[in-house]
């Protein structure tokens, strides 16, 4: 096991060799916000970063495991991965029939998705980097306060089984990015930063400055509500766990001039 | 003498007793009241030792698994998936809900008290979001809330020991908490007494619930939750088990004279309290909120959201006992509104039937309507786009189940001597323009229909031209009527022709 660690990792290496600098990515411009549980003293400041135009698809995924056949999932290492892991997949790494190659790779538990991401000389998105993308509609960087964004958001979180969905089926936002709302959910480097409990009355009596009571459980505001199911999903999901309808892309720094 | 002795000696020992008494008050007073032996607390039952592990039996509204009765204490293992899936709210109109057990309400649990509940909460792959459940019944924290956040495709085991006995609701507390509950994830866990509750002759399940959504009541297709509303606390649904008509017509619970009923109310909520009550019955007996408090001969009994009661009653006459909360246009123009079909042979002491009806109008029969702006007006003036006849019947037939089937009923055969048939209707066929005044003026009098007389009053309808069309099309399309087709402007010209008069 040991031995094919090692062999992977240098394999990984290799591959990168080969990569073009930021092929289909889109160069994000960084800049300063304020996340959903902060506090205005609490902005957030990014630097510029490039991120995959599209989520990773299964065909994508399925290239991946022909080179890294120990991620198959009768070989992956049980800690890195739950049963549920690549469902879509056979054993030997094949996409079976029905499946469809161009919807996003889900069934991916975040080592795996973290090691995708390695082996093609990038890395998973950070939570701030990935809510700092999402905030955008088609024409502007920062939408949240605009009711239909947040209407379209619910929208999907309210609709079951759209994980089948080709890639690009979404809208193309103010970046270039597509699919950051309305396909699936996708993970963060730090998923698990914003600890939600689930027993979400708890967390706002908490006195942890995550959550201000007015966002949390008087949350009015859709804004509110949308990004508050997204970190409740988040916090229910451990690094192992692979479900249906949670996907990843991948993010790269872009090395000041 | 030895009879005097025995009673100085009974005399003593009274006066040494009062002596203790007295001394053990003054002795208490100062601390707390001890409680004593007979005091049947909650806590006591923690100590009820359980005997062999079981399936728990569930079931979906409107039945209820079979009663305890005298069964001992078990490990009872309760296995609960939660689905997201596409419903109907009522005739045309879709919604996603979020389920207990695939249900709204969710999966009715039944134990005992001192029974240790091994409960497995499976969230299915194909969901969307994590969820985790709140079970009243249970002493610990979030009531289960805390241990039961689980990711879709994911399970995760808790335990708890039923203390309580009483009738509890359970519900999602994932944030946001009351997307969850308006969404349907609510149900109820009964905790029967030792040595189980009084046997009934049938036992239901019926929980209302509020919904909202982004069109109004009965705005056709798939409609998405609408949080404003819902902060707004204004509800475009008010339903019994989860839809419009889930107990109604064919879905009607049945029963028969003679037999006492048990209903197992609860209100998910999540904003309204539901003022329960039974047209054409009194509950004999109910448990308050579910508890150990039973009053007697009630008309109507307040449910509280995330509340619960027992109510039992004895059917003493055949008919419709109908369920509604008396909030009562929830139960008319919002679907509050169920239905119990009772069998059996009439009592005629108990409940004569009509005896004699005529018509009283002290006011005139005029109809009140609200004045018309003028927007509203030139709205009306709108060309609508025309509809074909099969569109005409699919739009009539939910504007029918809205407005008409209450007393026309679902199957147009109408209700013997109050409301006249629809269904192959020489009244109806003989003359459509009388049918399009009925619909926009109402009737009055009597009428003879099928050979049958009828003296009742329907009321003028409050619909726009094409709902009028719409519904009278469907109505001569079906159920043997004579095909016509009503057009928008043939509802118009009476509108007007009427008016002149």
């Amino acid at each position: 096991m040991f031995y094919k660690l090692i062999l992977s990792i240098t394999l990984c290496f290799a591959s990168l060799m080969v990569m073009g600098q930021f092929e289909n990515m889109a160069v994000i411009k960084g800049g300063s916000y304020t996340p959903f549980y902060g506090t205005d003293s609490s902005r957030v400041v990014l630097n510029d970063f490039a991120l995959d135009t599209y989520p990773i698809t299964n065909a994508e995924y399925e290239d991946f495991l022909g080179k890294y056949p120990e991620w198959n999932k009768h070989r992956v290492i049980a800690l890195y991965a739950d049963g549920n892991y690549l469902i879509q997949f056979d054993e030997n790494g094949n996409l079976l029939p029905g499946e469809n190659p161009k919807a996003a790779a889900t069934s991916v538990s975040w080592f795996a998705a973290r090691k995708y991401c390695e082996c093609n000389g990038k890395r998973l998105p950070t939570l701030d980097e990935w809510e700092y993308v999402a905030m955008a509609d088609e024409t502007t960087a920062d939408a949240r306060t605009k009711t239909t964004f947040n209407e379209f958001i619910l929208s999907w979180y309210e609709k079951p089984k759209t994980s089948s969905q080709s890639i690009g089926t979404t809208f193309k936002n103010y970046w270039g990015v597509y699919d950051m709302h309305g396909l699936v959910w996708e993970w963060t480097l730090d998923f698990n930063s914003v600890l939600i409990s689930g027993e979400s009355r708890k967390d706002t009596k908490k006195d942890n400055n995550l959550f201000c009571g007015s966002a949390a459980i008087g949350a009015s505001d859709l804004m509110n509500y949308a990004a508050f199911m997204r970190y409740a999903f988040r916090g229910s999901i451990k690094a192992k766990y692979a479900v249906r309808n949670l996907g990843f892309r991948c993010a790269k720094d872009i090395p000041a001039n | 003498m030895i009879h005097q002795t025995k009673s100085r000696e009974i005399l003593i020992s009274k006066s040494f007793l009062l002596f203790f008494a007295a001394v053990a008050i003054l002795t208490f007073a100062c601390n707390p009241q001890p409680e004593t032996a007979e005091q049947k607390i909650p806590h006591d039952n923690a100590t009820i030792k359980v005997e062999g592990k079981m399936m728990a039996d569930m079931s979906a509204p409107p039945y209820v698994p079979a009663p305890v009765g005298n069964r001992a204490a078990k490990n009872l293992v309760v296995e609960m998936e939660i689905l997201e899936h596409e419903g109907t709210m009522t005739d045309g109109v879709q919604y996603t809900y979020w389920t207990f057990g695939g249900t709204v309400p969710g999966s009715f649990i039944r134990t005992r008290v001192g029974d240790e509940v091994e409960f497995h909460l499976r969230n299915h792959p194909d969901n969307k979001l994590p969820h985790n459940i709140d079970l009243h019944a249970v002493n610990g924290p979030g009531g289960g809330a805390a241990s039961s956040f689980v990711a879709p495709g994911h399970e995760i085991v808790f335990s708890f020991k039923v203390l309580s006995p009483g009738l509890f609701v359970y519900h999602c507390a994932t944030a946001p908490v009351g997307m969850h509950i308006a969404n349907g994830m609510y149900g109820l866990i009964l905790v029967e007494p030792e040595g189980g509750l009084p046997k009934v002759d049938k036992e239901f399940y019926v929980m209302q619930g509020d919904f909202y959504t982004k069109g109004d009541y009965g705005e056709p297709g798939l409609q998405p939750f609408e949080m404003k509303k819902a902060i707004e606390e204004d509800a475009d649904y008010v339903v019994f088990n989860g839809s419009v008509g889930a107990m109604t017509g064919d879905n009607a619970l049945n029963v028969n004279v003679g037999e006492t009923v048990r209903l197992f109310v609860g209100n998910g909520g999540p904003n309204l309290v539901s003022s329960f009550h039974a047209i054409g019955e009194i509950f004999d007996r109910v448990h308050v909120e579910g508890g150990d408090l039973i009053n007697e001969n009630v008309q109507t009994t307040l449910i509280p959201a995330g509340g619960a009661a027992i109510v039992e009653f004895y059917v003493d006459v055949p008919g419709d006992i109908i369920l509604v909360d008396h909030a009562i246009f929830r139960a008319f123009n919002k679907g509050a509104l169920a239905m119990i079909n009772v069998h059996g042979d009439a009592n005629k002491t108990i409940y004569s039937g009509k005896i004699e009806e005529g018509i009283y109008l002290p006011e005139g029969g005029t109809i009140q309507e609200m004045p018309i702006t003028d927007e509203a007006a030139a709205a009306a003036k709108e060309p609508l786009a025309a509809l074909s006849k099969a569109q005409k019947i699919e739009m009539g037939k939910n504007v029918y189940m809205q407005t008409c089937f209450a007393c026309h009923q679902a199957n147009g055969l109408g209700i013997a001597n109050a409301f006249p048939p629809l269904a192959k209707s020489d009244y109806l066929n003989a003359d459509v323009n009388r049918a399009i005044d009925a619909v926009l003026y109402g009737l009055a009098g009597e009428i003879t229909v099928n050979g049958k007389q009828y003296n009742s009053v329907m009321t003028a309808q409050t619909v726009s031209d094409r709902e009028a069309a719409n519904v009278l099309t469907y109505v001569y399309n079906n159920w043997g009527n004579n095909g016509t087709e009503v057009t928008d402007e043939m509802v118009n010209s009476r509108r007007r022709t009427s008016a002149k008069k």
